[in-house]
């Protein structure tokens, strides 16, 4: 009787040693990569709250120096009061122009990708693989360079794009050259409450599209190639017409391939430092600055170290609200078993 | 009716199939010709920035204005210039290209190296702090770099020995690198080891195998593919970067990349860059990364789709 009742509680119970093998194993593996990023990673995220609450300078990098003073909020109201050193820096319409940068970035990425990918996937189309090798260029430049090459076709002289104006429209109309400041046009296309889109914003959309579409196609392309053929073969059968087959078949598998992307593409697209930063400077007077590029400008420039860190703690908030806003956290962490 | 909705989101590397031209339905002439003019198109909007740079490369007046493809008296000055000393600093180009492959180096060792084996235990075991920890890799992952510059390049100067600086050196830009490429490469390679069989492992687990010899014998030889690209996106960050670089060292031109080269040179003759020179300087700081997009791309760019990469 009793000898039941123990085995029963070993089974019910294992030892300590088998309950733990398994984490200890696992903490073995995780060990190297969690010692390096708690020194390189955690241990400068944690380092940067206490900086955000002191007035942390270039001074206090001296080896030897006096700690920085405590004061308190400070930091935190100076940027949303826009008080930052930084010329025409005003963190709402910075905030407010940089969420419509990505928004309207993945918009047109997306759209012009899934179609790109569709006329790719037509059925019986020849030199398919020579033209999706040409359509991944972009993706496989340096970003300084595609930034700068593009400020360069933006130049009002000399660039690529008043020049292409030149010779086709204004051939035909007989117009006088035109030397269009794209980059540097003061007053704002658009501009309505927070929100000021300068023409540069079209030049750096430009520039954007063309970095950005190749990708979705090639994910749009991964999806489409998923989906099998006698689907379509069944909704011509029901008479389907070309329209309404990519609504009943096409989209439906489009759709969980391009989600995850779009909301992919909206952080990186919001990150985006080199376009903002090489190809517009930030300009006219600070409209196409982005939160990174002033991030790294109150670093780089300004050295005010403290400062910085307590922006970049008012980044890590907004993206984190954009990433639960999505959903995404919760899904991409689900168990492998499950 | 079946909703193709509910099929799982998850993007996982593997390539992309190679279509058949051939198969399936023949395409009408006329459409043919009027979808292949489209990709024409298309292509030529793709290719325009780089034959712009390639002509510009060549042309000896070192203007922005590339009226043909082949400039007057077209040459490669240019890169004999770049080759010899890029910028107004006593640097070779090979000096520069030397630092960046270092840095490139170290950076795809260390993201590599380690998140593979943090990546095995996230993807095959269950322990305490398990989603504790992953969210901890993902949250950092959404942080651009530039968040944490600060704060990395305050406690990297901190770390002297002697007349050696680490937040001013080439190893410290690699940590503060890695400290973004680390948490990607984690997650880039979780994702790979998730699809790989369970049963392979137990399979020689019964064979008598501990857990690393079922990890090194049996998962390690399969993943060869993603470790490889996430190796090569390693080498990539590091060949590119940017923003640490210029931070961490720019006032040592010994020690310059080619990335903060390149911004010198266009930066330093402020308003008459000298374009050809930049324009040779980036065909050559390019060119590796675009040959090796161009062989490895069917891989590369469906390990790219793989969740939250940061820029």
């Amino acid at each position: 009787m009793t000898a039941v009742a123990a085995s029963q509680a070993g089974f019910q119970r294992p030892s300590f040693w088998r309950r733990t093998q398994n984490s200890r194993t696992a903490y073995l593996f995780l060990l190297p990569a969690l010692l390096v990023m708690a020194i390189i990673t955690f241990y400068p995220l944690v380092f940067q709250v206490w900086m955000a609450f002191t007035d942390f300078q270039l001074k206090n990098l001296r080896p030897n120096s006096p700690g920085p003073a405590y004061v308190g909020f400070d930091n935190f109201t100076r940027i949303l009061d826009s008080n930052i050193v930084i010329p025409n820096f005003d963190f709402v319409r910075v905030l407010t122009f940089n969420l419509f940068w990505a928004f309207s970035n993945v918009v047109i990425h997306v759209v012009i990708g899934v179609i790109i990918a569709l006329i790719l996937n037509v059925d019986g189309l020849r030199f398919k693989r020579i033209w999706r090798a040409i359509y991944i260029l972009p993706i496989a430049i340096p970003p300084i360079i595609v930034a700068t090459v593009w400020r360069n076709m933006f130049d009002p002289q000399y660039g690529a794009v008043n020049q292409a104006i030149n010779g086709t429209i204004g051939v035909l109309f007989k117009l006088p050259p035109f030397h269009l400041d794209w980059l540097n046009q003061p007053n704002p296309i658009f501009a309505v409450g927070p929100l000021i889109l300068p023409l540069a914003y079209f030049a750096l959309l430009t520039a954007n599209i063309w970095l950005g579409w190749p990708l979705n196609s090639v994910v749009a392309t991964g999806a489409l190639q998923a989906i099998p053929k006698d689907l379509y073969e069944a909704a011509e059968m029901d008479g389907a017409g070309y329209w309404s087959k990519f609504k009943t078949v096409t989209l439906p598998f489009l759709r969980p391939a391009m989600l995850p992307f779009a909301i992919y593409g909206f952080v990186i697209t919001f990150n985006l430092f080199a376009l903002s930063y090489f190809m517009s400077g930030g300009g006219p007077i600070g409209q196409t600055e982005l939160l990174v590029t002033t991030a790294y400008r109150l670093v780089q420039e300004q050295h005010l170290y403290a400062v910085a860190a307590a922006f970049a703690i008012f980044q890590f908030f907004i993206l984190l609200i954009i990433t639960l806003a999505t959903n995404r956290l919760a899904r991409a962490t689900a168990s492998f078993d499950s | 009716m079946t909703t193709p909705a509910a099929v799982a989101p998850r993007i996982e590397i593997q390539p992309i199939a190679r279509t058949a031209t051939g198969s399936g339905r023949r395409l009408k002439l006329g459409n043919q010709v009027v979808l292949q003019l489209v990709c024409l198109l298309i292509g030529s909007t793709v290719l325009f920035p780089v034959v712009w740079i390639v002509g510009m490369s060549l042309d000896p007046r070192n203007i922005a204005r590339p009226d043909s493809l082949i400039p007057p008296g077209a040459n490669l000055d240019a890169y004999a210039r770049v080759l010899a000393r890029p910028t107004l600093n006593p640097v070779s180009f090979f000096q520069l290209a030397l630092n960046s492959l270092s840095l490139a180096f170290i950076i795809s060792a260390l993201s590599v190296g380690l998140g593979v084996l943090a990546a095995y235990s996230f993807s095959r075991m269950k322990f305490r702090g398990r989603e504790f920890l992953m969210i901890a890799v993902l949250a950092v992952l959404m942080l651009p770099a530039v968040a944490t510059i600060g704060p990395l390049f305050v406690s990297l100067n901190r770390v002297r020995l002697g007349g050696f600086n680490l937040g001013g050196s080439l190893l410290g830009v690699a940590l503060a690198v890695t400290s973004t490429q680390l948490p990607f490469a984690i997650w880039n390679l979780k994702g790979y080891l998730d699809t790989i069989p369970k049963e392979l492992e137990e399979a020689a687990v019964v064979d008598g195998a501990g857990r690393f010899q079922a990890f090194r014998h049996v998962v390690l030889p399969l993943s060869t593919p993603v470790l490889a690209v996430t190796a090569l996106f390693g080498f990539i960050a590091g060949w590119t970067e940017f923003i640490t670089a210029q931070v961490f060292i720019v006032g040592d031109p010994s020690q310059w990349t080619l990335a903060v080269a390149l911004n010198a040179l266009v930066g330093q003759y402020a308003g008459s860059t000298p374009w050809s020179t930049f324009a040779a300087f980036a065909i050559l700081f390019a060119l590796p990364v675009m040959v090796v997009y161009l062989l490895l791309q069917r891989w590369i760019v469906s390990g790219l789709t793989v969740g939250g990469v940061k820029g």
